[in-house]
């Protein structure tokens, strides 16, 4: 009987977050009206592929025992030097060079996996902390992103018809009444799961997060997996700068200032273990849920934002209370 | 040029250096092909450092390696493996969050394509667990297992790819059941008749006269003798493990120890291990005051576990405890240094010191409730006692507020043992506490035991070291696999007992 009542706690736990989002969309639906309207919903689901997008490349950093304080910085940077490539061209030797739109997003999307690059060869390469690489990081882009316009934003960026680079708009617009962004969070997440369940590389990444040392006895190169897992981050952070910036039509440099927190929140949420070594996408996408619900509902029902962020800050402690419960039980129930 | 037809890898003098120590030096070594080749030593005396440098983990200082007649030379553990050589550590290296068949495919991974064939993985981890008898579902995490059952992860992950031609077992009994030992064995054999050769690394000798072919024996990381199992008899290896040529001088007593009162005594105390067993079964002591008495035992037998009951740090523990004549109810750290008692501990670098502070700091630390004058520190009262415990001890230093890595390790450990006499204690608990440091500096250690002995301090010393423990202790006690297993006293104390009675607990089907 006793055995009972455990596994059924268990399986309570294991599935909490999805409860707790049940929960949450039940609770707002009453307590707002407006809630379960489609509008309200495609609002919710661009949000949700805001945080969520970043929360992907966050859980592959955080599987590995790291954290990536730089995403929101480099929303901001992408953000900048999109418009800027757009709205100014790049001049190189006094003569000036407009990209189309498509070229525009590889350009972009590399960036981030370059400024990943950089984090990633400052933890491996010269053993700084994570969380210290990536808050030097997260400064120098932030400030790369004001210098790029001396701190001016990039208002109405739409392209010139005779450049040939109008269209970034169409990432900030709904498809068939959905936002694109949830999309690409779509894409992404689905990529992210298989990588991390269905090839060998994800294997290497929760072996290098459950215990270093037998990774790399067992062969493994866990300087290349770290790297690879900061690269991630940084190219999901490309997405959102994209995305944000298509959907303001603007870039501001100070766009996605403090977006990481969001993301760690998610993850967290999601069941990824700071510690490391454990972690899934499946989490991660509800933990991303959670958090735009709740952002959003609370809202919606004239919550201030300064209690919002005390609800914030308590539910993320409380998800990380839950999880050690969970995993204490689960080793008494090993024994 | 090496060639013999015999010998899979043949080590030519290899030196190992680390900072401050030579674990290896001018070892070679013949790994005979289709055998078990068994490698004995103390604690410490270089057997899993050449290991590691078969296995690629680390890279020799200096000496040469020979396979199939051709110089190797393993930068990483991918090389040696390219080379078929396997290997199954001494702690577990396996993944605890990841499944049974992750933890067993970990970089030989089968795919289709780009994706993982998982199908072919719980096949074929299936498989590899039916050939070792252990039918643990593959699809476990690694992490809810028992040692035993991770033992055979272990050992399953070296049977992954069919090129294995050697097989390097660094210990691989100590967590396993009797039974479990049965299997493994049968696996070794059929291991052999397939052609691979075995390294087998164990403290358990009446096992290495089972399973073994040839012998090698190391102590203080050189090579001291080889010899076919056949020939040879349990002494033998016993008196080639210690040696004979490092003698200490055995003290002179002048308390009556016979009719000195006990200070210390412990009956039937239990310590249980995560996941099932004792890692303390029923152990009973008791101590004198003034009395220097000896813990020896293999690595792994529960001495240091016996220490932390004591200290507080094991509340889990059960048995009866006296103390100075009334029943003691252990408490926290702060709580039985309050008692009286203090702690030498076994790392020095990790338990012993705080890298950070300087000597001074290092030797008041656990005293420092005693130099307070309302909230602030007294400091002229607490440097004046370090100055004292300075002098007492012969601690060599030029300035007590340099940094405490500036210290000879010798010096470090007296410092360590100056915080704990800080305390005033009644009874010293002492964890090996001449490890790492020099001749020299060991035989100051032992005089200061002896001295404050003398003065009627209490002190028990854990010792891997044979000669040490015999040259310094009035009474020892062996512990073995947990369980009490010999009172040596006097004339009882001789080098074969000690040994003896330290495999005695060790159940390895036969009587031991």
């Amino acid at each position: 009987m006793k055995k009972n009542n455990n596994q059924l706690l268990m399986t309570l736990l294991k599935g909490r977050t999805f409860i707790v989002l049940i929960i949450l969309v039940i609770f707002f639906s009453f307590a707002s009206s407006s809630f379960l309207q489609p509008s309200t919903l495609t609002m919710v689901a661009k949000h949700v592929a805001l945080y969520g997008i970043l929360a992907l490349g966050m859980t592959f950093v955080i599987i590995t025992g790291g954290i990536d304080l730089s995403v929101g910085s480099v929303v901001g940077l992408v953000g900048m030097l999109a418009g800027g490539l757009i709205q100014e061209g790049l001049t190189i030797g006094g003569k000036t060079i407009y990209f189309s739109v498509p070229a525009i997003i590889v350009i972009m999307l590399l960036t981030g996996c370059l400024i990943g690059l950089i984090n990633g060869l400052i933890v491996t390469k010269l053993n700084v902390a994570a969380f210290i690489a990536t808050l030097g990081t997260m400064y120098v882009c932030r400030g790369l992103a004001n210098l790029r316009s001396n701190g001016a934003t990039f208002s109405k960026i739409a392209g010139y018809e005779g450049l040939g680079n109008v269209g970034l708009k169409a990432l900030g617009t709904n498809w068939l009444n959905i936002p694109a962004g949830v999309y690409v969070f779509a894409v992404l997440a689905v990529l992210a799961a298989i990588l991390l369940k269905r090839t060998s590389v994800g294997w290497h990444i929760l072996a290098v997060g459950g215990n270093e040392k037998s990774a790399r006895l067992s062969g493994i190169k866990a300087d290349r997996v770290k790297i690879l897992v900061y690269m991630i981050s940084g190219f999901c952070a490309a997405w959102i700068g994209l995305i944000n910036t298509a959907q303001l039509s603007a870039a501001h440099p100070a766009s996605g200032d403090g977006w990481e927190m969001n993301a760690i929140a998610a993850t967290v949420l999601g069941g990824t273990s700071m510690a490391g070594g454990s972690g899934t996408i499946v989490g991660t996408i509800v933990g991303a849920f959670v958090i735009g619900v709740i952002n959003d509902g609370m809202t919606m029902c004239g919550v201030s934002e300064f209690w919002q962020k005390i609800i914030r800050g308590v539910v993320i402690i409380l998800a990380v209370v839950i999880d050690q419960t969970q995993r204490n039980l689960q080793n008494k129930m090993a024994l | 040029m090496f060639d013999d037809p015999n010998v899979v890898l043949h080590c030519e003098k290899i030196d190992k250096i680390y900072p401050g120590t030579k674990a290896l030096d001018q070892v070679s070594f013949d790994l005979l092909k289709g055998k078990v080749n068994v490698l004995i030593g103390e604690n410490g005396a270089g057997k899993s450092t050449l290991m590691k440098m078969i296995a690629g983990i680390e890279q020799p200082s200096a000496g040469k390696m020979y396979m199939d007649g051709e110089e190797v030379f393993f930068k990483d553990t991918n090389a040696a493996r390219a080379r078929g050589i396997g290997i199954i550590h001494q702690e577990l290296s396996l993944f605890p969050n990841l499944t049974v068949y992750q933890n067993i495919f970990m970089c030989h991974e089968k795919k289709k394509g780009i994706f993982l064939d998982d199908k072919k993985h719980l096949e074929g981890a299936r498989a590899i667990l039916k050939r070792l008898e252990h039918e643990i579902p593959p699809d476990t995490l690694v992490g809810d297992l028992r040692v035993g059952q991770q033992q055979m992860v272990e050992i399953a992950r070296n049977l992954v790819e069919n090129d294995l031609r050697v097989l390097i077992m660094d210990e691989p009994t100590s967590s396993l059941s009797a039974a479990e030992v049965k299997v493994l064995f049968k696996i070794m054999r059929e291991l052999l008749e397939q052609g691979i050769s075995i390294v087998y690394i164990s403290h358990r000798l009446e096992e290495i006269m089972e399973i073994g072919d040839h012998v090698t024996i190391l102590r203080d990381g050189k090579y001291v003798a080889d010899a076919d199992i056949k020939d040879i008899t349990l002494s033998w290896i016993v008196e080639n493990m210690v040696g004979k040529n490092t003698q200490y001088h055995r003290f002179q007593r002048s308390i009556d120890l016979k009719h000195a009162e006990k200070v210390l005594e412990f009956n039937h105390i239990y310590l249980p291990k995560t996941g099932g067993g004792w890692l303390l079964d029923d152990v009973s002591m008791y101590l004198k005051k003034g009395e220097v008495l000896g813990i020896y035992g293999l690595l792994g037998a529960g001495r240091s576990e016996l220490f932390e009951c004591l200290m507080g740090l094991r509340p889990e523990h059960t048995g009866e405890i006296t103390y100075q004549g009334k029943p003691m109810r252990v408490g926290g750290v702060a709580d039985q240094l309050k008692k009286g008692f203090a702690l030498v501990p076994e790392d020095r670098q990790r338990q012993g010191l705080v890298q950070s502070l300087d000597i001074c700091k290092n030797a008041s630390l656990a005293s420092l409730e005693s130099f307070r004058r309302g909230l602030l520190m007294n400091y002229p009262a607490e440097e004046k006692a370090v100055d004292a415990q300075i002098q007492d001890l012969h601690i060599k230093v030029a300035d007590k507020h340099l940094p405490i890595l500036s210290l000879s390790g010798g010096n470090q450990q007296k410092v360590v043992i100056a915080k704990g006499l800080m305390t005033q204690p009644t009874v010293l608990l002492m964890d090996e506490p001449s490890r790492g440091i020099d001749i020299g500096a060991k035989t100051e250690v032992f005089e200061i035991i002896h001295e404050f002995s003398e003065r009627g301090l209490s002190i028990i010393v854990i010792s891997s070291e044979l000669k040490e423990i015999m040259a310094i202790a009035d009474r020892i006690y062996v512990l073995s696999n947990g369980k009490c297993t010999a009172e040596l006293e006097g004339d009882g104390i001789t080098e074969d007992n000690l040994v003896r009675a330290s495999y005695a607990g060790l159940g390895t089907g036969k009587s031991a």
